[in-house]
């Protein structure tokens, strides 16, 4: 009988199996895929393009919900205060959510696993430096690392030049905010293969057993780093929408969801609630269900549970 | 046992200076703050004998050893904004942070340990399983927005608490206090709710999967063997090793409060340090800004000492015994 | 059997629902052990030894369950007792030693604790009484200056003596019966035989019997009235001792003995059974060594061996069969 392919064998695994099985995780994922879909290509899907100004029309500002009394069918959610289709501005600022929360998990990802290799790899003090380092950074909540990344530059950069790269900015904040857990897994494998003889046989042949390990330690570290990723990645979006409300985000020329909830938020008191009210339900629906996702996938590739 | 204190202190001392390093060094070294002082129009005499006068001629070390000094003294410079010393401002600011601070710790625990051990005990019961539904959207929630939305509905629509600002207080030595006030009660309700849901909700899935990780252990399974009533094994087996580690990563997460409770300040204007330092950011206020760094910092390392020493008197391990070990 | 048997354990079945189907760990197996005889089980990993004690001592871990037969221990049904008669029987009437003491004691727990805690769940006594057997307890196994160390830590003593700790525990309600599983292999070779010996002398002192588990048959040959040996979840052969050793009848048994190295004898290899043990959920049709057996014939292909009485033992094995073949 022939070795069945390599989807076969996918398909008919537990973490498969244990995905099919739960409605909740099916969920998220259609949900996660839909975001992310909807942000890719929203130029394109979107009703109206709310950045162009030369669409917006004042008179249209304040526009309650479709389904309200004075609300009109051309904005589902409603307008905002200069007339901008609400549902549009969402899937935009998911958009910016997203690239900003990926970008930061990759960054975080490329600092943390090529530090948690070299750490493991060369030993020593190099070893004892990066891990001190890490440990103490791990001490001190996220959020505020980033926070204090951002306010760092803020401060260091001349206004305008500030503007400029306040997106790369966050992205790196919050990156930077997320690398030791990357770095203390990676190096975690890393050890565990350094002991092992293959990395003394390929010496003797005269192979870089640098490369070697590197071939061995990537395909088992990838299972606790994709967790360990979709967890940061929920965490991301909640740290930029965090910044962003807080005015030391992204920039206000591309708003994500924590902007427009900031700015939504000025016109709660005087009855404008779908301004603020709708950004806010898509950011929970995203970050829950890449949080979902991220538990269920802890919890599918955990040997332990099994 | 003396050893293993003086140890800690000396690395808190060292993580101390460190983060004294950096906070100086953001302070002397990003912007100017002659430029700033002097303003528009200056001389270049002006310029240099203003230098003169902070001292900014000086070597490295000597700068630094004068800032470390200072700020032991309390003596944290003048914020840029405000022209007020800053040691002034946060002393106005420090007791309304540390009052919700504490109050959303206090929460956070009361709540969220006896959770975690229920749902860590009782696994398949559907309370076990809303508990767990309702802490995975606390973790997904960003704490601003649980501020808004319970804004929304208690202040906005029900409008039966307040929605900004501390109530009033009452003021006696240096401290300001809110508690002693019923709206200065009414006005905690909200921010100290909002502060404490994410903690609240990590503490609890953290004790749960303590318990999860220790109901699992031979030593459990041993004593089940052994007979033991349920009550034994749960109460007194299982939680107490759940507790131990759970003691330190709760020590953590206080760090956490501090944190978020920038946040929680700004949703609420609460006159505290966290919105303090958020103005600071945006006003690039650098005196406020180091001097917060430094103070978070201090709390951080002695958080971190205090978790230490409870580990230790908790955990029988460490109190290695160099004497009892004995042969076969 | 003359006198009442202790435990009497019939066509026991202890199956594991997965998602590809029943896993079957222990398939139909009977024995019975007699008041104070030591009864050893013997098998490779995997083999459902250790399963068979769970099953004895009620503590099967979820989703596994016993799916058929009955356990009887002095005549009274005790595989479906509720869990809190279960209870009363666990460390009364049958106790426990596991494989690794480090980890079968609570850490954070005296010993003294531990003991006393087990006594006072079981036995009418009061609190000075408890703590009057926990230190005769531990001199009975052999720790020195016991009152001083009852008040010691798990950490504080070495992995010997820790076993003796588990031992002490296991003896502490006064059990008819202990199931010993792999009590000596975490164990440094140079204690196994104290410990062993340390085993076999109390349970003969306080009247206990034992099912010790184990994959060496070393320390069957030592301590051992009967042995069962277990192959793929069923009985291959039990019987006494000695026969089992010197005369094995069943293929496997025999493939056993023949592969442990003697002193005194070169050989040029080890003689090995070619193969391996089964997985549970490939088990082959009919006797379940049929694949590996050097002497299988047609009816092992096909048809399930049941045990068949040869001299003192049961073999399960067609050979036996008085139609087929014949006793060697």
């Amino acid at each position: 009988m022939a070795a069945p392919s390599a989807l076969a064998r996918m398909l008919d695994s537990d973490v498969y199996h244990s995905f099919r099985r739960n409605p909740v995780v099916v969920v998220s994922a259609v949900v996660t895929a839909t975001f992310v879909l909807a942000a890719l290509f929203a130029p394109w899907i979107t009703p109206y393009l709310p950045y162009d100004l030369a669409s917006l029309d004042l008179n249209d500002a304040f526009t309650p919900p479709a389904w309200t009394e004075e609300g009109s069918r051309r904005f589902l959610l409603g307008a905002d205060d200069q007339g901008r289709d609400v549902l549009s501005t969402i899937v935009f600022g998911a958009r910016v959510s997203l690239l900003v929360g990926f970008c930061a998990v990759l960054f975080a990802m490329t600092v943390g696993i090529t530090l948690g290799l070299v750490s493991g790899y060369v030993g020593g003090t190099v070893e004892s430096v990066i891990m001190r380092v890490a440990d103490v950074q791990l001490t001190f909540p996220g959020i505020l690392i980033a926070l204090l990344i951002d306010g760092l530059a803020r401060t260091a950069l001349p206004r305008d030049l500030h503007s400029e790269i306040a997106l790369y900015v966050v992205i790196f904040a919050i990156g930077i905010a997320n690398w030791p857990q990357f770095a203390r897994t990676v190096r975690g494998s890393t050890l565990v293969e350094k002991s092992k003889e293959y990395v003394q046989a390929a010496r003797v042949i005269g192979l870089h057993p640098g490369l070697i390990m590197l071939r061995h330690v990537l395909p088992n570290v990838m299972g606790p780093v994709l967790v360990i990723a979709t967890l940061s990645l929920g965490f991301a979006i909640l740290a930029e929408a965090t910044l962003s409300f807080l005015g030391v985000g992204v920039p206000p020329t591309r708003p994500s969801l924590g902007t427009l909830i900031r700015v939504g938020n000025d016109f709660l008191f005087s009855g404008e609630w779908w301004m603020t009210i709708f950004p806010g339900a898509a950011l929970i629906v995203l970050v829950l269900a890449v949080n979902l996702l991220g538990d269920w996938l802890r919890d599918a590739l955990n040997p332990k549970l099994r | 046992m003396i050893a293993f204190v003086v140890q800690r202190l000396l690395q808190s001392v060292l993580v101390m200076l460190a983060v004294a390093f950096i906070s100086f060094a953001l302070f002397r070294y990003i912007g100017d703050p002659v430029l700033i002082m002097l303003g528009q129009d200056f001389t270049r005499e002006q310029y240099e004998m203003l230098v003169r006068d902070l001292g900014l001629d000086q070597p490295f070390y000597v700068q630094f050893a004068k800032f470390v000094v200072s700020a032991i003294q309390g003596e944290f410079g003048i914020s840029y904004r405000l022209a007020r010393p800053v040691a002034q401002l946060i002393a106005e600011r420090l007791p309304a942070t540390l009052e919700l601070s504490t109050m959303a710790a206090l929460l956070a625990l009361s709540i969220g340990v006896p959770m975690g051990v229920y749902t860590g005990l009782r696994r398949d019961s559907w309370l076990s399983r809303f508990f767990l539904t309702i802490s995975l959207v606390g973790v997904s929630l960003p704490t601003f927005l649980i501020g808004i939305l319970l804004i929304l509905v208690f202040a906005v629509q029900l409008g039966v608490l307040p929605s900004f600002g501390r109530g009033d207080v009452v003021k006696f030595g240096g401290w300001s206090t809110g508690f002693l006030t019923a709206s200065g009660l009414k006005a905690l309700v909200l921010p100290a709710v909002t502060l404490c849901l994410f903690q609240l909700t990590l503490i609890m899935r953290l004790v749960r999967s303590e318990m999860l990780e220790v109901l699992r252990t031979d030593y459990i399974k041993f004593a089940r063997a052994r007979g033991l009533h349920n009550r034994a094994i749960n109460f007194g087996h299982a939680l107490k090793n759940t507790l131990v580690p759970v003691i330190t990563i709760t020590g953590l997460q206080i760090g956490g409060i501090i944190a978020f409770a920038i946040v929680t300040e700004t949703v609420f204007q609460w006159p505290g340090m966290g919105l303090l330092f958020i103005q600071s950011v945006n006003n690039a206020d650098v005196p406020v800004m180091a001097a917060y760094l430094l103070l978070v910092g201090f709390f951080f390392v002695v958080i971190n000492l205090v978790v230490d020493l409870l580990y230790y008197v908790v955990d029988p391990r460490l109190r290695i015994d160099r004497g009892a070990a004995s042969g076969h | 059997m003359a006198e009442a048997s202790i435990l009497e354990v019939k066509n026991l079945r202890v199956e594991f629902p997965t998602r590809r189907g029943n896993l079957v760990a222990v398939d139909d197996i009977s024995f019975s052990i007699a008041p104070g005889e030591v009864l050893g089980v013997v098998g490779e990993s995997g083999a459902g030894k250790s399963m068979t004690g769970a099953a004895v001592i009620g503590l099967i871990e979820p989703p596994g369950r016993i799916a058929g037969g009955s356990i009887s221990l002095s005549g009274r049904r005790i595989d479906d007792l509720p869990y809190e008669e279960m209870r009363k029987v666990r460390g009364r009437e049958i106790g426990a030693i596991f494989q690794d003491p480090l980890t079968s004691l609570n850490p954070l727990y005296t010993i003294g604790r531990q003991l006393t805690e087990t006594i006072l769940t079981h036995l009418p006594v009061s609190q000075a009484e408890a703590q009057q057997r926990a230190v005769g307890l531990l001199r009975e196994v052999g720790i020195p200056a016991a009152e001083k160390r009852i008040d010691h830590y798990p950490h504080q003593f070495s992995g010997g003596m820790r076993q003796r700790v588990v031992i002490a525990l296991a003896l502490a309600a006064n059990p008819k019966l202990i199931i010993a599983d792999e009590p000596t292999t975490a164990l440094d070779v140079s204690i196994q035989a104290q410990i062993i010996a340390l085993i076999k002398k109390l349970c003969r002192e306080h009247g206990a019997a034992v099912m010790l588990v184990t994959h060496d048959m070393g320390v069957i040959a030592e301590t051992a009235d009967r042995v069962a040996v277990m192959y793929a979840g069923r009985i291959a052969e039990i019987g006494p001792v000695r026969d089992v050793i010197k005369a094995a009848r069943h293929p496997y048994t025999d493939g056993l003995m023949a592969s442990i190295p003697k002193v005194g004898r070169t050989e040029a290899r080890l003689a090995q059974i070619d193969g391996a043990m089964p997985r549970l959920n490939a088990i082959p049709r009919g006797c379940a060594f049929n694949p590996r057996c050097t002497r299988a014939f047609d009816r092992c292909r096909a048809e399930r061996p049941e045990p068949m009485r040869v001299g003192n033992s049961d073999v399960a094995c067609w050979l036996y069969d008085a139609g087929q073949g014949g006793p060697r």
